[in-house]
């Protein structure tokens, strides 16, 4: 069986495309709260931290052909560890890093249970769902005093608020301010993009994708896929746990509802639309779908989670490979390219393991 | 003595409800290797159907026997239809696009009947088992779940309809080339699972509450189940149901509903990591 | 007495009721080459996948150089020196020619070495034209070299070949005999396939299968000249 057509694994279209998204970021970055009030400062930042969180899937599921389901739970599982450490320590950057080694403990865990589990792709999908409902029904049940760490209660289905903004390392009295959250933001997210483009240039990187494109090959050449996904799944978890302490700073609050079946179907819409097999097409996503959002929220004319509903199916069926492999093969074809453009490249992602396979005799 | 009958009873409507909910993923699944994301909203139109159909008058028996199974039987038609027999052969395609579905089927109903959940009465009352009550409609539940797996059994079994069914399962080319024509068969297959699952949202409305993010609860629960149970439509929903149910029922009473919720989830995953082809996968393989 | 680069004893593998492979007994020596033919479902491509780990047989043990390999996954199997190219071509579809072979000469090996592997690799098999075509736009026959590539590039100590001649033109398979008699020189190699023109291009030794076990084992003459062989394949039935 096949599955989604993914575009040829170019991570930034190359050098040259790399260089301009950092520039343009960069640009955002410094240029941005001159020209947006705090509201939309806010607003752009809570954008940045999904598009952080858009890349932690885009990565392990466009180059390491992991569909997880339930990357939310790292996203929550991140959020919450920030608040609670946030709450029971005076500087906050211990936090931040617990809010990143959390979730990659947790992935660890788990993805030694699927991967060294002989799990197909499929089931994984629906484990990493479950698992993350059950965060979900866990955590929506502790409200009550006698449910806390230390001196943060958990709060249960009200959940945490007035969580303590970071502030900057070493001193705890510098918390900061929405432009300094929009740096940390933004900062953070091209930070994400370097660190995943670099990744993809190192041999563990080329080795992941090659695992995605034929994990029996990868296999017969001596690689352990196994190890490599769980790898793979771990930093994903950790850069979603990252955009989880960004999502929780935004609101200086975080509930239960970081785990529920729309978080993780969004993320999974970005990076959909935005483009699986690329680095940029998740953040592009994000930023898109989200702002969808506010606009539809605004609105009352269409509800929103239907205006989600159309949007996936129709990628689903129509634009199946995402806007940005769209995007560049329309400007190879243009600019009239002697490499053949990203679209004609279009291979199918691994064919899923059919569940009930089994071993013909004879042969 | 009563504590256990009541239990032993609870027990019984728990592995019920589980399997209610599933039979009708199980029936989509086993057949076409579909993962339905949107099960469990066919199951809260199943209820907004009972829901509708009693606010005008109806028989509330009429709105959760027929009126639901048939009208979600019909919405899984149009389905079928117009999105997934394009995607046939694509797992992860079909999942996306019915979760896709599944978004847009709450965004629908959110719009038309807003946010607030309705309630449909319970028709039945309590009776006692010793000291305690247990409410009666438990009994329509269990019932309910065991009209449908018998149901089904008996169709796949005894009927030329469910000979083709199987035929097609097991080897589609070759029952095209006997004269069946397998895309009719899904849409068959589709329509029933829809009505399966439109007949347990209707049953469970008087329990549940009906409001259009009611499926959440259950799309998890009846997914895993049918991952468990296996290949085997009947069989399998049968055995992981009561593997399961008994153990949320259990755990439920020693500790809390949430827990036992969590229970049930944490076995079934363990489950599927020992056997990957669900308990049909290996044991009972060539049962129905 | 030096121990046998490949041993097989006892090896059987049933599925159900069947027993796809029964009681096989083969011994490989360093730098043979050995081709496996028998008609279809023999039971060679089943023995095949027993050698290469993707299946674990019922009974029997598989050593590599004395090493106990049964049932050991795929890429254990690999690291130890073997390089496997399958029936149904696994390459990389995704990738450039330059980057699949670079993934196979890449591993535990410093980036000038892997690079001059791969360059060398592609220089055999004749793909440097083709080094920044993607895999899964060649032409068949192509796509079969670029696999053997990728197997060669490993520096493997055995190489099996699951039909390597499947789909070629003539040409290619011309080609391919001479490529095989010159990875000989250095490596050993089990060759299974069908095409009885490549068997004689090739061969030295064969091993003929018969309903899961080994019929006879002998030099390609006289096993082409056996009448037994002649019978089993023409389908009469033997005992």
């Amino acid at each position: 069986m096949k599955t989604l057509k993914i575009a040829r694994p170019r991570p930034t279209g190359g050098a040259a495309g790399f260089i301009t998204v950092v520039v343009i970021g960069i640009a955002l970055l410094l240029g941005l709260p001159s020209i947006f009030s705090t509201f939309g400062l806010l607003q752009m930042t809570v954008f940045a931290a999904m598009a952080i969180f858009a890349l932690s899937q885009g990565f392990i599921w466009g180059f390491g052909g992991i569909l997880c389901f339930g990357q939310s739970a790292f996203l929550g599982l991140g959020g919450y560890a920030y608040a609670v450490a946030a709450l029971n320590m005076t500087d906050t950057t211990g936090a931040v890093a617990l809010a990143i080694l959390v979730p990659m403990v947790f992935a660890a865990g788990l993805g030694y249970f699927m991967f060294y589990g002989r799990i197909s792709d499929a089931y994984i999908g629906v484990i990493t769902l479950t698992v993350t409902i059950i965060l979900f029904n866990l955590i929506n049940s502790t409200s009550g005093d006698i449910y806390h760490i230390g001196a943060a209660p958990l709060g249960g289905f009200n959940g945490i608020p007035s969580v303590p903004p970071i502030n900057i390392p070493g001193d705890p009295n510098d918390q900061l301010d929405p432009t300094g959250l929009w740096y940390a933001a933004m900062g953070a997210l091209i930070l994400c993009y370097i660190f995943l483009k670099w990744v993809l240039g190192t041999r563990f990187g080329r080795v992941v994708v090659a695992i995605r494109e034929n994990e029996t090959r990868s296999q017969l050449l001596g690689y352990d896929p196994r190890l490599y996904k769980l790898l793979t799944f771990v930093i994903g978890a950790g850069i979603a746990g990252l955009a989880g302490c960004l999502y929780t700073n935004w609101g200086a609050f975080i509930s239960p509802t970081v785990f529920n079946l729309t978080m993780s179907a969004q993320v999974i819409i970005y990076v959909l639309v935005g483009g699986l097999g690329t680095l940029i097409g998740p953040i592009l996503g994000a930023i898109a779908i989200q702002y969808l959002i506010v606009l539809a929220g605004g609105q009352h004319v269409i509800d929103p989670n239907l205006l989600l509903g159309v949007v996936l199916i129709a990628f689903v069926l129509l634009v199946p490979q995402g806007v940005v492999p769209v995007i560049r093969a329309g400007a190879s074809r243009l600019l009239g390219s002697r490499r053949a453009p990203a679209a004609a490249n279009m291979v199918t992602a691994d064919a899923l393991p059919h569940s009930s396979a089994q071993q013909e005799p004879g042969q | 003595m009563d504590l256990t009958g009541l239990l032993g009873f609870n027990v019984l409507v728990g592995i019920g409800t589980l399997a209610l909910i599933t039979v009708g993923l199980g029936v989509i699944y086993g057949m076409m290797k579909i993962i339905n994301l949107a099960h469990g909203e066919f199951m809260m139109l199943g209820a907004y159907a009972t829901y509708v159909s009693t606010a005008h008058g109806i028989n509330i028996w009429i709105a959760m026997l027929v009126i639901s199974p048939l009208f979600v039987g019909l919405v899984g038609l149009v389905v079928e239809r117009t999105l997934i027999r394009f995607l046939y052969g694509r797992m992860i395609d079909t999942m996306l696009a019915t979760w896709g579905l599944s978004l847009g089927l709450i965004g629908l109903m959110t719009s038309i009947f807003g946010n607030d959940p309705r309630g449909v009465s319970t028709p039945l009352h309590s009776f006692a088992i010793g000291r305690y009550d247990a409410s009666l409609y438990g009994i329509v539940i269990i019932l309910a779940a065991c009209a449908s797996l018998i149901g089904l059994f008996a169709m796949l079994r005894m009927t030329r309809f469910g000979l083709i069914v199987r035929a097609t399962m097991q080897n589609p080319n070759m029952a095209a080339a006997l004269g069946v024509a397998p895309p009719r068969i899904y849409m068959a297959t589709f329509a029933l699972g829809a009505a399966l699952a439109g007949l347990a949202g209707g049953v469970l409305a008087p329990i549940s509450g009906v409001s259009p993010v009611m499926g959440a609860a259950f799309i998890a629960k009846a997914f895993i189940t049918v991952l468990g149970g296996g290949a085997a439509i009947v069989t399998g929903t049968a055995l992981a149901s009561t593997i399961f149910g008994f153990i949320n029922e259990i755990v439920s009473f020693k500790t809390t509903p949430v827990i036992g919720e969590v229970a049930l989830l944490l076995a079934a995953v363990v489950m599927i990591r020992i056997l990957p082809q669900g308990i049909t996968g290996r044991f009972l393989r060539r049962s129905l | 007495m030096s121990v046998p680069l490949l041993e097989a004893q006892g090896v059987t593998m049933r599925f159900g009721g069947v027993s796809a492979v029964a009681d096989v007994n083969f011994v490989l020596g360093e730098v043979e080459l050995r081709c496996l033919i028998g008609p279809n479902g023999a039971g060679k491509s089943t023995f095949f996948k027993i050698l290469t780990g993707q299946l674990r047989p019922t009974e029997g043990v598989i050593r590599f150089r004395g090493q106990d390999i049964t049932g050991a996954h795929p890429h254990v199997i690999a690291r130890l020196g073997v390089g496997i190219k399958t029936q149904v071509p696994n390459v990389f579809n995704g990738l450039t020619v330059r980057e699949g072979i670079g993934i196979a000469a890449g591993r535990r090996k410093s980036l000038k070495r892997a690079r001059q592997i791969v360059d060398e690799t592609m220089e055999l098999l004749q793909l440097t034209p083709i080094a920044g075509m993607p895999v899964g736009q060649l032409a068949h026959g192509q796509r079969q070299w670029v696999e053997i590539a990728t197997v060669l590039a490993q520096e493997p100590d055995l190489i099996l070949l699951d039909e390597p001649a499947a789909g070629m033109t003539h040409e290619e398979v011309l080609r391919t005999s001479e490529l095989i008699r010159m990875i000989n020189q250095k490596q050993a190699l089990v060759v299974v396939e069908h095409d009885m023109q490549f068997i004689r291009m090739i061969a030295k030794t064969v091993t003929v299968f018969n309903r899961g076990r080994i019929l006879i084992e002998n030099t390609v003459d006289a096993v082409l000249a056996d009448p037994e062989v002649r019978d089993v394949y023409l389908g009469k039935q033997t005992h």
